[in-house]
């Protein structure tokens, strides 16, 4: 702090560019200390979980929780052998709910956004108004009546039952209004219309190149939420085998409760099942931009 | 609302593209927006107008109540609503998730808000990696995180246990009646903070460096900084950020679902949704639970906008200059 008010402007040379700053070398150990502190209290069950994998169960009540162990192969020979790699299937549906949800879900969202974002049309303000609408909707009180209508039509307990509802996103159609609004000139559509271009060669040759980083946030919000979803798929399915990694890796640590020697395959599989989340995310960092209050302006 | 395309840029371009446009772009839009209506009505207006329905209706038991026309089902008006609202199971998850939204909610942002403010500043190191391994958490499902944090809260794995037992104290039972909404709250801030940090981060780093500049060469320290020119800017996304935890907060279901087996201190109602859960799939009770799904929307809609209008001033006050 007195480093700061020592330094006058008068007594400063005015041609010193701002980044330069002889002042600013000095770290801040205070600073530096608070965030560490949350950088530790964050990655604490991070690393709990790695180590608790690598214990059998009769070590993992009785060592030092942070002293690791040699199990952690045969802990996962273990659970890939569970009721026939069960675990490995619940990985896949994860990823197919996921990863093609997000793929169907950023593909509905960027043509809702452009539309809204690029046309002219009657009803343009209050279907964007029902869909802002739709975003304060808590999702998951939707659930039950989504339930009973699938149900009607004999789709529970089926992956459509998981799918569908995880396409429409308002979330995802706002942001990528915002995006398509931000990222694609009037005049590019114009000059692309003058020459005699398709509306649809337009969307997809031209304007989603542009959005491009935007509908790859589009894609990771939608990936991660699908992800994170419990109480839909919960809801929807019954047999084991259509399961997501969640609501299987919480049916397992309810048997848990009567055998903790379930409790390493438990521990195992979060750690296997975190992995390619970690990854991906550590990969595609630099898009989480997440401008929430710019959005709001816009809108 | 902005609207992004004006029309009177129509002017600007050569007739030709402006007969072009308007032969062409009269249905197009339709056709862009025809995927996400369709879902939209499908799943979002179909299921919230049939929740309503049912939340009005109930079965009758005619009879000893067997056989196929035993049970039918009747117009029962606002007597679910009533019953909802009455209910003290009902009551008790309202009251308790309005406690552990006031423990969480402040906590996360003004943990994320600090968290920011440290990355923005100047004089903070280990940047990167904080900000990596407070952002992590949002990549762990609030399934696999309370679960871990569950094994974390067991006496017999726990490392904090295990510490307390070296000095010989006696740890406090986080999974306890007393304390088990500690217990939660701390796994929603585990995997909220984060998030909220990079969204407020993120607003920082789009304000122009020469605004607070002129602060710095006026003499005022970080902190001045920080507090009058900062935040003040970035009210709008603590706002935001604010609205949508207050939402997640009322829709509490997985962390107290996972911990459950972990402990007997967790009720089948104690929040609103897994109370909506039990009357719908355990009880069997349909409408009941439509109508306390119906009185858990409305009381969203009605905080978000309540909300909305008693901050709109100053949301907007800040980016119409």
């Amino acid at each position: 702090m007195t480093a700061s008010t020592l330094a006058r402007p008068a007594a400063r040379p005015a041609d010193l560019k701002p980044t330069v700053r002889f002042r600013t070398e000095r770290r801040s150990p205070l600073a530096t200390g608070v965030l560490l502190l949350g950088a530790v209290y964050c990655l604490l069950p991070v690393v709990w979980v790695l180590v608790a994998a690598t214990k059998n169960s009769a070590e993992l009540f009785s060592t030092f929780t942070f002293a690791p162990s040699t199990h952690l192969w045969s802990n996962i020979q273990e659970l890939s052998a569970y009721r026939g790699g069960l675990f490995w299937r619940w990985m896949a549906n994860t990823a197919l709910y996921a990863g093609v949800g997000g793929l169907l879900s950023v593909t509905v969202s960027a043509m809702a956004g452009y539309g809204l974002a690029k046309f002219q049309f009657v009803g343009k303000k209050a279907t964007f108004n029902i869909i802002l609408a739709g975003v304060l909707v808590p999702g998951v009180i939707l659930a039950i009546p989504q339930y009973l209508l699938l149900a009607e039509v004999g789709l529970t307990n089926t992956y459509w039952s998981v799918l569908l509802p995880s396409v429409i996103s308002p979330y995802g159609i706002y942001l990528a209004r915002i995006y398509a609004a931000a990222s694609v000139p009037d005049d590019v559509i114009e000059a692309a219309r003058t020459d005699g271009a398709k509306e649809w060669r337009i969307f997809t040759q031209i304007a989603t190149p542009m959005m491009i980083p935007g509908l790859v946030t589009v894609f990771l919000f939608q990936f991660v939420a699908i992800w994170n979803n419990f109480m839909l798929p919960y809801i929807m399915l019954g047999d084991d085998k259509l399961f997501p990694i969640t609501v299987g890796l919480s049916g397992l640590l309810n048997q848990g409760a009567t055998q903790p020697a379930m409790y390493t395959a438990v521990i195992t599989g979060a750690l296997l099942s975190i992995l390619p989340l970690v990854a991906l995310f550590l990969t595609l960092q630099r898009y989480w931009q997440v401008d929430l209050a710019a959005g709001a302006v816009k809108a | 609302m902005t609207t992004v395309a004006p029309p009177t840029d129509v002017t600007r371009a050569p007739r030709t593209a402006a007969r072009n446009r308007r032969r062409t772009g009269r249905f197009a839009p339709y056709v862009y927006l025809a995927p996400a209506m369709t879902l939209f009505t499908l799943f979002l207006a179909l299921p919230i107008a049939y929740a309503v329905y049912l939340s009005l209706r109930a079965t009758k038991v005619s009879g000893l109540g067997l056989g196929a026309g035993a049970k039918t089902e009747v117009w029962a008006g606002f007597d679910n609503y009533a019953r909802a609202l009455s209910d003290p199971d009902f009551i008790a998850s309202v009251v308790r998730v309005g406690l552990y939204g006031l423990l969480l909610v402040p906590t996360m942002l003004g943990l994320a808000l600090v968290f920011a403010l440290l990355l923005d500043a100047r004089r903070t190191g280990a940047k990167s990696f904080s900000r990596v391994s407070i952002f992590l958490p949002y990549a762990v499902p609030a399934v696999i995180a309370s679960l871990l944090w569950g094994f974390l809260y067991l006496p017999r794995v726990s490392p904090f246990y295990y510490v307390f037992d070296l000095i010989g104290w006696d740890a406090p039972q986080i999974l306890s009646s007393q304390l088990v909404i500690f217990a939660i709250a701390n796994i929603g801030l585990w995997g909220g903070v984060g998030f909220n940090m990079i969204v407020i981060y993120t607003a920082l780093k789009a304000i122009p460096s020469e605004l607070y500049e002129a602060a710095r060469l006026d003499g005022a320290s970080e902190l001045q900084v920080a507090w009058r020119v900062k935040v003040p800017i970035v009210t709008p996304s603590l706002i935001l950020t604010f609205l949508f935890s207050m939402i997640a907060t009322l829709q509490v279901f997985a962390e107290p679902m996972t911990l459950r087996p972990l402990t007997n201190t967790i009720s089948t109602t104690w929040s609103p949704l897994m109370k909506v859960y039990r009357d719908a799939f355990v009880r069997d009770d349909i409408y009941s639970a439509a109508a306390t799904s119906v009185i858990i929307a409305l009381a969203t809609f009605v905080l978000s906008f309540g909300f909305l209008r008693l901050v709109q001033r100053r949301a907007f006050s800040q980016e119409n200059s």
